[in-house]
């Protein structure tokens, strides 16, 4: 397949960045995207030029690192997956790509496709975890009896992987999604109860103090999340904020 | 509780309670003028206790306008926090694919419905604070149907009303539902939410679409 590439290139952070156009011949329906992207940077390398910066890790779609806009959505068309498992059987020959980072004013540009998404974790050290002292001290997990109903749902928030799909697919660059489901994975279980109260009012205030956008319940997060992490979490936050707040 | 206002969930709830306020408000007003339609006595009877009740003039009307000024105030500033979040735009962003032109455009709709507002306060409100309190007319409980029928006699007029009852029930087919979300509910009874919000979304604004054009073509002849 012959596929054009419109990708984006920036220097540093300070830079300004801007679409460069690149013409990729012999692309395979069973190659990766990313691997179609090393491909490209081998030859970019091979001409004596600078390649491009994207992030990636497992390459399983579990780790959560790799973070492209593709053709106007994160991930890529498919649902339910990230960028690096997407493969290029979801194009067709003479295809245009637009490639561009990430976008979110709390999650700037570091150097061409790779963004600082260390906003979520500052999120997640506010209150995304449960204060237990297990030195010596460890408890079977199995001792506090659970509804399957709630373990069900704790366990489908705990899959997200923070990657930020939800973040880029959001119109008002929002990170509900995300903050929701750290704050549900905890507060469906009797462990994380200890905590809930501060753990979401510290969690939103982080959320809020990073410069993350308003939820506005579009569900574009939901539809584009690789995890399928679902928008009853974020009613959930709400409620439990609401609660929280109440309570002082 | 003082985190709670200063938050972003606090201010969607402002933003939701208003709404709802307001829908609950669209349901009373769409019902009383339908009787304009079906009994003119029954709706100067109507029009006459809303314009001169204690309860109505100086509780619920300050509560309407409050209401609106609250959901109108705080939609601009959820929009330019909303806009301050992504400073550089993507050069392509499907937005289509994966939420509805309706949800992601409600302050368009809005700021349409606002207009639309002040073209009304000017209709009806305006002349009946002017008729009331600078004219100083005396009570007259048989003046409100012919009052709504001359209004709607210009075709503009009549036109500006339908288009936008089309943009309100756009701004109702998301809000509604998106209201009970904002407020933490999002359960079993969620697709029945959905389900009534689309009908009230579609059924109210087009009775007040058959009202404006029953009027337009049905003007009082002396």
């Amino acid at each position: 397949m012959k596929i054009y590439l419109k990708i984006w290139r920036q220097k540093d952070a300070s830079s300004k960045g801007k679409i460069v156009d690149y013409t990729m011949n012999g692309v395979e329906g069973d190659m990766s995207f990313l691997e179609m992207l090393d491909i490209l940077n081998e030859d970019l390398i091979s001409k004596g030029e600078v390649p491009i910066e994207f992030d990636h890790d497992c390459r399983e779609g579990i780790c959560g690192t790799c973070s492209l806009q593709i053709n106007g959505r994160p991930h890529g068309p498919d649902r339910l997956i990230t960028a690096c498992q997407l493969h290029m059987r979801s194009f067709k020959d003479g295809d245009t790509i637009v490639i561009e980072p990430f976008r979110a004013k709390a999650f700037p540009v570091i150097k061409d496709l790779i963004v600082d998404r260390n906003a979520f974790e500052r999120i997640q050290q506010a209150g995304g975890f449960i204060s237990v002292n297990t030195s010596g001290n460890t408890v079977d997990a199995n001792n506090i009896p659970i509804r399957k109903e709630n373990a069900d749902k704790a366990f489908n928030a705990a899959a997200c992987i923070g990657c930020g799909a939800c973040v880029a697919a959001c119109k008002n660059a929002s990170a509900m999604l995300f903050t929701s489901a750290k704050v549900s994975q905890f507060a469906l279980l009797p462990q994380g109860r200890v905590e809930a109260t501060e753990r979401v009012q510290n969690m939103v205030r982080q959320m809020d103090l990073e410069g993350f956008g308003n939820c506005t319940n579009t569900g574009a997060c939901e539809i584009e999340c690789p995890k399928g992490i679902s928008l009853e979490n974020i009613a959930r936050m709400n409620r439990e904020y609401l609660s929280a707040s109440i309570k002082g | 509780m003082s985190s709670l206002i200063k938050s972003s969930i606090a201010r969607k709830m402002v933003m939701a309670l208003s709404g709802l306020f307001l829908v609950l408000f669209l349901a009373l007003h769409v019902t009383i003028n339908l009787t304009s339609v079906i009994s003119p006595d029954t709706f100067n009877q109507w029009s006459h206790f809303m314009g001169y009740n204690g309860l109505v003039q100086y509780i619920m009307q300050p509560l309407l306008i409050i209401g609106v000024i609250v959901h109108f105030v705080m939609g601009i500033v959820l929009e330019y926090q909303n806009t301050q979040a992504r400073t550089i735009k993507y050069t392509k962003f499907k937005g289509a694919a994966n939420a509805s032109w309706v949800s992601r455009n409600m302050i368009i709709t809005g700021l349409v419905v606002l207009a639309f507002l002040g073209l009304h306060f000017y209709d009806f409100w305006i002349h009946e604070m002017t008729y009331k309190y600078i004219q100083v007319n005396p009570e007259d409980p048989t003046r409100y149907y012919a009052e709504t029928v001359e209004k709607f006699a210009p075709m503009w007029r009549t036109v500006l009303y339908v288009v936008s009852f089309g943009l309100l029930s756009l701004h109702l087919w998301h809000g509604f539902a998106s209201s009970f979300q904002s407020m933490g509910l999002n359960n079993k009874y969620t697709p029945s939410i959905k389900s009534f919000t689309k009908i009230y979304a579609v059924v109210i604004p087009l009775v007040f679409v058959f009202i404006a054009i029953y009027h337009h073509l049905n003007p009082i002849t002396h």
